[in-house]
């Protein structure tokens, strides 16, 4: 593409510097400019959370390789505040503005803070997003703090918990749901995530949650008030509620941007208010929300580590590509997570599920694979301690194969029982086409229809 | 100041442990199959860290150093 063209990606962190690359390694030569709110070059996030409150790497040490020749402008500490469309600019926070030509939005989510702002303020209290909150907490947990409060048994919450017990702190999860990581994995698969919880001296507290924080005359956090009227001696309290997606600085911008996300097409391209399609405003990672043919076009925001960087590959592919040469990003959604000495791995959706099977390996033993189906069709596949049967899941989904799943495999799990997968009612859910993904090479990738299983 | 950076791609990472055998003291397996490492390590784990992405048999580490090549 012409070297007269400016592109701007707001987001200096792993969908935005991947993009970067990708428009660099596609012969991009054009001005290419990084906005990101944080003082630091891009880094990985997913070590917050495990390694760094391990011990096994400082937080500084999470900043990502990228090619030498990026050649790209980087505005650092600074934050987007307005996209005006009128103008093609970025308005920033320190007054200037950035023009461009084609904008990529990559700003990606925050963690969402305790509602009561000065509940939050107190000293003891923390959330984990940014490589300066794990730093901190890390200072904290190594001082040897007498009880820890994890809020929210979500995968964040439930991997600090983790970390606080491999520390030998004493350590409670409160979980509103009825078990940990329930949403993401249904009731069937959580129980057994309850159990690890349990087997390893966490205090876990389902259908509970945290009403109040208090803090001592000089301002420390001391201790905590449960729902039922329990309270809790507590010196530190991770607040893991989830996120919130950076799409404040969009408001006025005329984008489908709210707190759901920011709309797009399968290729990366940002929806208007309208619903019609922009020309040269591209969504990225957490931050956007994008159709899925293999899950009935609905609109996926995942905060997935690879989501991120396929859609960055594809939005850069896509800002330099013209009309058939777009490609679509239909990658099968995934991620990873390790807690209590086990690796969880996942393909798929499978909050996109009704039934659930276990089909390899065994649960007592926590190596185990687990199949969920939707009317019939493999939709995901969820493995503890059993990634290396995932690529073979996968081909399952992208093929539309039959639910239960009919194979003779490695391991099988006795009993082979199907079961509810214990998630809210998919049957609101929209039922489309049943499509199946084709081609090998990226170029190559397209949907076709397929008919359901009888 | 960091001398190498590294990353792995955790969903393709399979725990074939070739990287913890060639730089011990940069990865490590934590468990069965979760993989931990240090994404900046000191410049006396360049060598290590090379030949541990250049093993890796389902080339999950990326790195800013140059690709090894065996024989080098």
């Amino acid at each position: 593409m012409g070297s007269d063209v400016r592109i701007v990606i707001v987001g200096a962190s792993l969908a935005g510097v991947r993009a970067a690359e990708a428009l660099r390694g596609q012969g991009f030569d054009g001005s290419l400019t990084l906005i990101g709110d944080e003082p630091y070059e891009p880094y990985d996030r997913p070590p917050l959370s495990k390694a760094v409150l391990l011990g096994i790497m400082p937080p500084d040490h999470a900043a990502l390789p990228y090619r030498s020749d990026l050649d790209a402008k980087w505005l650092l500490g600074v934050r987007a505040t307005t996209l005006d469309l009128e103008n093609n600019r970025v308005v920033l926070s320190d007054g200037d503005a950035v023009e461009f030509d084609k904008v990529l939005i990559a700003t990606g989510v925050r963690a969402r803070p305790w509602s009561n702002s000065s509940e939050a303020a107190l000293d003891g209290v923390f959330t984990v997003r940014t490589c300066d909150d794990s730093r901190r907490l890390n200072e904290r947990l190594s001082a040897g703090p007498r009880h820890v409060l994890v809020i929210g048994a979500g995968f964040t919450g439930s991997e600090i918990a983790s970390v606080c017990r491999e520390r030998g702190l004493s350590v409670t999860v409160t979980e509103r749901g009825p078990a940990p990581l329930v949403g993401a994995l249904g009731g069937v698969v959580a129980a057994v995530a309850a159990d690890m919880q349990r087997d390893h001296g966490v205090d876990l507290r389902t259908g509970v949650t945290v009403t109040g924080l208090d803090g001592d005359s000089d301002g420390r956090l001391c201790r905590a008030h449960l729902s039922g009227g329990t309270a809790l001696d507590v010196d530190v309290a991770i607040v893991a509620q989830g996120s919130i997606r950076n799409t404040d600085w969009l408001a006025g911008s005329g984008l489908a941007a709210g707190p759901r996300g920011v709309t797009c097409d399968a290729g990366c391209r940002a929806f208007d208010i309208n619903g019609i399609v922009t020309d040269n405003v591209f969504v990225a990672g957490d931050v956007a929300r994008q159709p899925h043919p293999l899950y009935d076009y609905q609109l996926l925001a995942l905060e997935h580590w690879g989501n991120a960087i396929g859609q960055a590959e594809v939005a850069a592919h896509n800002m330099i590509h013209d009309g058939l040469r777009r490609r679509p990003h239909l990658e099968i959604p995934a991620f990873w997570s390790s807690q209590f000495g086990v690796n969880i791995k996942s393909v798929g959706i499978p909050t996109y599920s009704d039934q659930v099977v276990i089909t390899q390996g065994s649960v007592a033993d926590r190596r185990f694979v687990a199949a969920y189906g939707f009317r019939g069709r493999v939709t995901a596949a969820v493995a503890f301690n059993q990634g290396k049967w995932l690529d073979f899941y996968r081909g399952l989904i992208e093929s539309a194969a039959e639910f239960p799943p009919d194979f003779d495999v490695m391991d099988r799990a006795d009993p082979f029982e199907v079961r509810p997968s214990e998630l809210p009612d998919p049957a609101v859910l929209s039922h489309g086409p049943t499509v199946a993904v084709t081609g090998h090479l990226p170029t190559e990738r397209r949907v076709e229809f397929v008919s359901l299983p009888k | 100041m960091i001398d190498v950076k590294l990353v792995v791609d955790l969903n393709r990472c399979q725990g074939y442990a070739q990287c913890v055998f060639l730089a011990p003291d940069v990865f490590t397996l934590h468990g069965e199959e979760a993989l931990l490492y240090d994404a900046g390590p000191a410049d006396g784990e360049r060598e290590h860290v090379s030949q541990a992405a250049a093993a890796c048999p389902v080339h999950a580490i990326t790195t800013d150093l140059p690709v090894h090549h065996d024989g080098e």
